[in-house]
C-alpha cells in the first residue's frame, strides 16, 4: 500500500512518481512544489524516473501562508 | 530644542535643525531609511511579513503592498488539490522575496527536511528556522535548534533562526554560521510586544550579525521599540493579519518600522532622573 499525503491510494508499486502527482493534479513543470519519498526530498528532475516501491510513503508538499 | 548650555540662540538652533532634516530627506513621507543586507542580499524594507493569517490572498497582497516588505515567510504543508488560488502566484506578484519557515518542525531532524523540501520547491538557500521544543508557549527547543541550524549551514544554506532572547544563544547561532537571528519579544502571536527589552539590546550586543525581532508583536509601537533597541529589522506576522485592519495595520508598521530605525540611527538622549530646561535662562526677563 502505497500512502500518498498520509491517506491509502490506489497507487500500485511500479508506478511512477509522476503518476502519483498527477492524482493530486500536480505537473512536473509545477513551481512551488516538493516532494518527499520514504523522508528524502526527491529532486524534481527525478519526478519521472522515481519508481514507487510497495510501501512508499510520498509526501507532496505547497507553498502555504505562514507566519 | 535649542540646548540651554550652548549659549547659542534658539531661533538660529532652529533653523539649523529645520535644514538638517530637510537635507537628510527626513520630511519625505514616508522616511527614508538605510537599507539593510543580509547575507549578501540588500533590503529597503527593514519590515519583514509573515503571509499567515490573512482570510484572502486578496488580503494578503494588499497589505504586503502598505507595509512594503520585500521579505515574506511561506510554509510548506501537504498540497490542497481544492486550494483555490495560487500563493506562489501572489507573492511573484508582489515582488518579494521567499522566506520560507520550518514552522511545525519539533526535532532538528524534521526541520533540515523541511527546509531541504523548502529549497527545492522555492528555489532559495534561505530558510527561517524554527524548531519549536512547547505547544504552549511554542518557545524554541534551543539544542535541537542550534544542532539543526549547524547542519544546515553545512549544506549551504542561509540560516535566520527564530531563537529565545538569551544572549548566549545567539551568540552560539552566529557561531555556527546563521545569518541572522532572530529573537522573539514574547511567544508567537500573544501580541505582549517586547518583554524584556534588555535582553534584546544584549543580543544586539552579541552578535555581528542582523537581529531581526521576532514573535510577539502585538501594535506599531513594539515594533518601533524593537529598532530603538539596535535591532536591524522586526518581522510582523500576526500583528497584521489578525488585526482588525490589516492593510491599515500594514502601513502602521511600516512607519513604525521606519521610525524606530531612525530614531535609533539619531542617538537618543539620555535618561535623566532630573529635569534639564531646554530653554536658556540668559535674557530672561526682570519681571520681580
Amino acid at each position: 500500500m502505497i500512502l500518498l499525503n498520509g491517506e491509502q491510494s490506489e497507487l500500485a508499486s511500479g508506478e511512477t512518481l509522476a503518476a502519483a502527482l498527477e492524482r493530486l493534479g500536480v505537473t512536473t513543470e509545477q513551481r512551488g512544489v516538493a516532494v518527499a519519498v520514504d523522508g528524502e526530498v526527491v529532486p524534481r528532475a527525478q519526478w519521472r524516473s522515481l519508481v514507487l516501491s510497495e510501501h512508499a510513503r510520498v509526501e507532496v508538499l505547497s507553498a502555504m501562508q505562514g507566519g | 530644542m535649542a540646548d540651554a548650555m550652548s549659549g547659542r540662540s534658539p531661533v538660529r538652533e532652529d533653523a539649523a535643525t529645520h535644514n538638517g532634516a530637510r537635507a537628510a530627506g527626513v520630511d519625505a513621507a514616508p522616511p527614508a531609511t538605510d537599507p539593510l543586507a543580509i547575507a549578501g542580499r540588500t533590503l529597503r524594507s527593514r519590515l519583514v511579513m509573515g503571509t499567515g493569517g490573512f482570510s484572502s490572498l486578496a488580503l494578503l497582497a494588499d497589505a504586503i503592498a502598505a507595509g512594503g516588505s520585500e521579505l515574506v515567510t511561506v510554509a510548506l504543508r501537504r498540497i490542497d488539490p481544492a486550494a483555490r488560488g495560487s500563493l506562489i502566484d501572489v507573492l511573484d506578484a508582489a515582488g518579494v522575496e521567499l522566506l520560507p519557515n520550518t514552522a511545525g518542525c519539533h526535532t532538528a531532524r524534521d526541520a533540515v527536511l523541511t527546509a531541504r523540501l523548502a529549497r527545492e520547491a522555492f528555489a532559495t538557500d534561505w530558510v527561517k528556522l524554527e524548531v519549536i521544543g512547547d505547544e504552549d508557549t511554542l518557545m524554541p527547543d534551543a539544542p535541537e535548534l542550534l544542532r539543526a541550524a549547524e547542519e544546515l549551514v553545512e549544506e549551504g544554506f542561509v540560516v535566520l533562526p527564530y531563537t529565545t532572547d538569551d544572549p548566549v544563544l545567539a551568540r552560539r547561532l552566529v557561531d555556527v554560521g546563521c545569518a541572522a537571528v532572530m529573537p522573539l519579544g514574547s511567544p508567537i502571536g500573544s501580541g505582549m510586544g517586547i518583554r524584556n527589552p534588555y535582553n534584546i539590546s544584549l543580543i544586539r550586543e552579541a552578535v555581528d550579525v542582523p537581529v531581526v525581532l521576532d514573535a510577539g508583536i502585538g501594535t506599531a509601537s513594539d515594533a518601533t521599540l524593537a529598532m530603538e533597541l539596535g535591532c536591524d529589522a522586526v518581522m510582523v506576522a500576526s500583528a497584521i493579519s489578525r488585526a482588525e485592519d490589516p492593510v491599515r495595520m500594514a502601513a502602521a508598521m511600516r512607519a513604525a518600522v521606519n521610525a524606530g530605525r531612525l530614531a535609533r540611527t539619531a542617538g537618543r538622549i539620555p535618561r535623566r532622573l532630573h529635569a534639564r530646561a531646554s530653554t536658556p535662562d540668559e535674557g530672561l526677563a526682570d519681571l520681580a
